[in-house]
C-alpha cells in the first residue's frame, strides 16, 4: 500500500506558528523527548521496505520495553527463566546491534503478568550518565553507562503488597536527582520518589488504590502522574501535588506540547495549565478522539489519537476539532512515533506503517511487515527507527555500519 | 560427589581460604530495607568489580549470607570480573567455582550463576555436570536436567520402546517441579496408559472445611473480623449474609487443587467465606505455604496472620503467592479468608484458591493422614466440589 507523499497548504503556515528548533537529542525515556513521542531527527526512512532492515539482533529474554538511544548504543531490558525471574539490562551497538554488555539480576518481587507483557515492560530512563531500569516485579536498578552498578532497589520487598497479578507496566521517569516511579495496584498503592544517587526514599505518595499501567510526565517544573481516578501533578523533589484534574485512564498516558496538558480522559482533554496552585483550564474535551490503550501524540500543531479498531484520528491541537481520519490495520498497543511528516505506527502483528501526516486525508505511504508481536513503543535515533519485539531487537534505517 | 554443609561453614571455610570478609563485602551485606547502606554499598561493589579473578569464589560465597538486593550486588560484581577477565582473555579459577557449585548447601542461585561461568569456559565439562541436577535444590539448575529427562524420555517414546519411556517419564516427573514441565509428563504418563496424581505431586491440600457466606458489600468484609477468625468450633453457627452459616466439609478432585466455593457457600457476589484445615507435618522447620487465588484473601497459621490481599480478579496461578511459614512436627492449623467482590462480568463469577504446602524448591510436602485424591468430577462440572453438611 503505497502512495506518493502529499503536503496540504496549511503546513508552511502551522510551521511558522510553531517554531520547532529544538536539536535533535538521545532518546532517554518512555516515548522519548519529554514523553512527546515526538523525535526531531532526519533522515529516517521515508519509503518502508525489507531494504530499509539495517539489523536484526536476538535478545536473551522476554520484553515490551523501549530501547533507549544514547549516543552510538542502545539500553534495552529484558527478562527470563521458567519463573521470568531473571532480569537483563543489555548495551548494543547502535550501528551494528552486537552486545556491548549485559548485565544480569534477580527478582525479589513476583514476576507474574498477563501473558501479553512480561517483567521487562516498563521502558528505562537516563539523565545521560544513569540507566534507571524498572521491572514488573517492582525491582529498580541504576547502573552507569557502561554497566556497573549503582543501586539496586526491590520495593516489594520494602512493600509486600506493591504488585499486581496482571503485571507492573508503568514506566519510571528522572528530572533532577530524583527517580519517580510510579507503584499503583488494587492493593498496596504509590508513588514513589527514589534518589537517583543511591535509590533511598526521596518522598512517598499514596495512590489511587486500582490497578494502572500510565506512565508519569514531566513539564513545567512537575510530573503528570494519572489514573482512571484522574490527574495529579506534583512536585518532583517533594512529592508534594501541586494541582489536579478529575478525570483519566489506566494505560495511556499524558501528552505535553506547546504549553497544553493532552489528557486521555473523555476522549481527549486539552488542558493549560494553572499558573498557581489552581484550577487547570479545561480548553477543549471531544470525546471522539479516544485513545484506547495508545498515548495521544501532538505533532506540528495536530493531535493524534488510535482507537480499538485502528482508526488514526487527526484533530487540531488548538480546539480538538477533526482534520480527518483513516483506516490504518490494527491493533495496538505501540504508540505511534513521529518524525518529520511521517508517523510510524507498529501492530500487534509486527506490520510496521508510515503515515503521511501532510496529505488531505492522512495516507499510509508504504508498510514493512516484520511478522513478530510488537507491543513495545518505538524509539527514534539518528536516521533510525528501533523497534522491539518479544525476541528481537530491529533497526529500521541507515545501513550496517553507518 | 556432591557436598552439602550449612551456610555457615562454607562462608566461614571461604573466608579461611581467601583471608578474613573484607570491608567491601561486609558493606554490601549491610544492605538493608528501604535503600539503607546503598550508599556505602554502591562504593564497594565498585571497588568489588574491580577484583581479581581469583576472588570470584570469594564474591559467590558471600552471597550465602546476603539478602536478595546484597546477593545482587554482589552477583553484578561477579559479572563485571569474569566479562572483563574473559575479555582479556585472563583465566578463572574453574576448580573453585565447580566446587561451589557442587556444594549443595550454597545459594541455589549463586550455584547457577556458577553454573553459568562454567558453560562460558569449559562448556562441555558444564553439559557433563547439567545430568547431576535433576533433584539440586537450586530451582534452575534442576529446571534443564529435567528437560534432559525429558528429552531422553521423548527419544525412547519415538523408539517405541515404551516400557522404558514410561519409566523415563516417571523419573521426570519425580523430579519434576515445574508446572509446564510437570504438565507435558503427565500428558505423556497418561498417553502411555499410566494415572497421574497431579494434586499429590504438588501437594495440594484437598479437603477443607468451609463457612459462609459473610458480608463482603463495598469490599468492607475484608477488614471485618468475622467469627471464624475468632475461633474455630465446628458445630457453631453463625449469622452470615444470607441466613445462618455452619461449617461444612468439601473436598476437590481438581488437578491443580483449585477449591470452588461458589456450589457450597452460594453463588453470591459482595461475599467472604473461610476454609479451615488441619495440616499434620510430618517435619519441623521452614516450609512454604503456597497460595494462588484470584479474589481478596487472608491467611493464618497456627493461629497467627501470615499475610493478606485485597486484589480482586486479576488473575491466579500456581505458586502466585509464597509465605514462608515453620512447620510443627504433627498438627497445623491453616485458615483461609476468601472474599468476593461485587463485579457482574462473567469472568468476576470465580471464588476460589489452590493451596500446597512445600519446601522452596517446591518439593511437596506430604501430610501423614493425607487422604486419597478425590476423583476429578467431569470438565463440565469441574468447578463444583462435593459437599455436605
Amino acid at each position: 500500500m503505497k502512495a506518493p507523499f502529499t503536503r496540504s497548504l496549511w503546513l508552511p503556515l502551522s510551521l511558522l506558528t510553531f517554531p520547532y528548533a529544538l536539536p535533535a537529542a538521545d532518546w532517554l525515556q518512555f516515548r522519548g523527548p519529554g514523553g512527546s513521542s515526538v523525535s526531531q531527527e532526519s533522515g529516517l526512512p521515508t519509503a518502508l521496505s525489507e531494504s530499509v532492515l539495517a539489523w536484526k539482533s536476538p535478545l536473551p529474554g522476554r520484553g515490551i520495553s523501549s530501547p533507549l538511544i544514547i549516543g552510538e548504543r542502545l539500553y534495552v531490558t529484558a527478562s527470563s527463566g521458567p519463573d521470568q525471574d531473571r532480569l537483563h539490562v543489555l548495551c548494543l551497538s547502535a550501528a551494528d546491534g552486537t552486545k556491548i554488555w549485559e548485565r544480569q539480576f534477580w527478582a525479589t518481587g513476583r514476576t507474574m503478568t498477563h501473558p501479553k507483557i512480561g517483567v521487562a515492560t516498563s521502558t528505562p530512563c537516563s539523565d545521560g550518565k544513569r540507566i534507571f531500569a524498572a521491572f514488573s516485579s517492582n525491582d529498580v536498578v541504576c547502573l552507569d553507562l557502561e554497566g556497573g552498578l549503582v543501586w539496586m532497589r526491590g520495593l516489594t520487598r520494602d512493600y509486600p503488597n506493591a504488585s499486581n497479578s496482571l503485571g507492573m507496566a508503568s514506566s519510571p521517569l528522572v528530572t533532577g536527582d530524583t527517580v519517580v516511579f510510579p507503584v499503583e495496584s488494587d492493593s498496596e498503592s504509590f508513588a514513589i520518589g527514589l534518589n537517583a544517587k543511591d535509590g533511598s526514599n526521596r518522598w512517598k505518595i499514596a495512590r489511587p488504590k486500582r490497578s494502572n499501567w500510565a506512565s508519569p510526565v514531566e513539564f513545567g517544573g512537575g510530573v503528570a502522574l494519572l489514573s482512571a481516578a484522574g490527574l495529579s501533578v506534583v512536585d518532583p523533589a517533594t512529592g508534594k501535588e501541586k494541582w489536579a484534574f478529575g478525570g483519566g485512564s489506566s494505560t495511556p498516558s499524558v501528552t505535553f506540547a506547546e504549553g497544553i496538558l493532552y489528557v486521555p480522559a473523555k476522549g481527549t482533554t486539552a488542558l493549560r495549565p494553572p499558573s498557581s496552585g489552581a484550577e487547570p483550564e479545561v480548553i477543549w474535551q471531544n470525546n471522539q478522539a479516544l485513545c484506547s490503550t495508545v498515548s495521544p501524540v501532538v505533532h506540528k500543531g495536530r493531535l493524534y489519537t488510535v482507537n480499538n479498531a485502528g482508526i488514526l484520528k487527526c484533530s487540531a491541537a488548538k480546539d480538538g476539532e477533526k482534520v480527518w481520519q483513516l483506516r490504518t490495520t490494527g491493533p495496538y498497543s505501540a504508540t505511534p512515533v513521529a518524525a518529520g511528516d511521517l508517523l510510524y505506527m507498529v501492530n500487534e502483528k509486527g506490520l510496521v506503517q508510515a503515515i503521511d501526516t501532510t496529505a488531505p486525508e492522512g495516507a499510509v505511504v508504504s508498510t514493512l511487515d516484520l511478522q513478530d508481536t510488537f507491543i513495545g513503543t518505538p524509539s527514534i535515533g539518528p536516521k533510525a527507527l528501533y523497534l522491539r519485539s518479544d525476541k528481537f531487537l530491529y533497526r529500521l534505517g541507515g545501513s550496517l555500519g553507518k | 560427589m556432591k557436598l552439602r554443609l550449612p551456610l555457615f561453614a562454607a562462608f566461614f571455610l571461604a573466608g579461611s581460604i581467601f583471608g578474613a570478609q573484607d570491608a567491601e563485602i561486609d558493606l554490601v551485606l549491610k544492605i538493608g530495607p528501604e535503600g539503607a547502606h546503598n550508599a556505602e554499598a554502591t562504593q564497594a561493589v565498585a571497588m568489588l568489580a574491580k577484583a581479581p579473578a581469583e576472588q570470584l569464589p570469594r564474591l559467590l560465597f558471600a552471597m550465602n549470607p546476603a539478602n536478595e538486593i546484597a546477593a545482587n550486588y554482589l552477583r553484578s560484581a561477579v559479572d563485571a570480573v569474569v566479562d572483563r577477565t574473559l575479555a582479556a582473555k585472563g583465566k578463572l579459577p574453574v576448580s573453585e567455582i565447580r566446587a561451589f557449585l557442587l556444594n549443595t548447601g550454597n545459594n541455589p542461585r549463586a550455584r547457577r550463576l556458577a553454573y553459568e561461568i562454567l558453560v562460558r569456559v569449559v562448556p562441555a565439562e558444564a553439559a557433563q555436570l547439567m545430568a547431576g541436577f535433576a533433584n539440586d535444590p537450586s530451582v534452575e539448575l534442576r529446571y534443564d536436567a529435567v528437560d534432559l529427562l525429558i528429552q531422553a524420555a521423548a527419544k525412547q517414546k519415538e523408539a517405541k520402546e515404551n516400557d522404558a519411556a514410561l519409566k523415563a517419564y516417571q523419573t521426570a516427573l519425580n523430579a519434576a517441579r515445574d508446572q509446564k514441565q510437570i504438565e507435558k509428563i503427565a500428558g505423556e504418563l497418561r498417553a502411555l496408559g499410566t494415572a497421574v496424581d497431579l494434586p499429590r505431586h504438588f501437594g495440594f491440600l484437598t479437603h477443607w472445611r468451609v463457612i459462609g457466606p459473610f458480608d463482603n458489600t463495598a469490599l468492607a468484609g475484608f477488614d471485618v473480623v468475622y467469627p471464624p477468625e475468632k475461633e474455630f468450633v465446628p458445630a457453631a453457627e453463625y449469622d452470615g449474609k444470607a441466613g445462618k452459616v455452619r461449617w461444612m466439609e468439601v473436598a476437590t478432585g481438581e488437578e491443580y487443587g483449585k477449591l470452588d466455593l461458589n456450589p457450597p457457600l452460594g453463588e453470591l457476589k459482595g461475599v467472604t467465606g473461610y476454609a479451615s484445615t488441619v495440616f499434620n507435618s510430618p517435619i519441623e522447620g521452614p516450609a512454604e505455604l503456597r497460595l494462588g487465588c484470584k479474589n481478596g484473601w487472608k491467611i493464618w497459621f497456627n493461629g497467627d496472620f501470615v499475610f493478606g490481599r485485597d486484589e480482586y480478579h486479576r488473575g491466579a496461578r500456581i505458586d502466585q503467592y509464597r509465605l514462608p511459614v515453620t512447620l510443627k512436627m504433627g498438627a497445623n492449623t491453616i485458615l483461609l479468608k476468601v472474599c468476593q467482590n461485587e463485579d457482574v462480568q462473567d469472568w468476576t463469577r470465580e471464588w476460589e484458591f489452590q493451596l500446597r504446602v512445600c519446601d522452596a524448591t517446591g518439593t511437596a510436602i506430604l501430610a501423614t493422614d493425607r487422604p486419597p485424591t478425590p476423583p476429578a468430577e467431569p470438565k463440565a462440572k469441574s468447578k463444583a466440589p462435593s459437599a455436605k453438611k
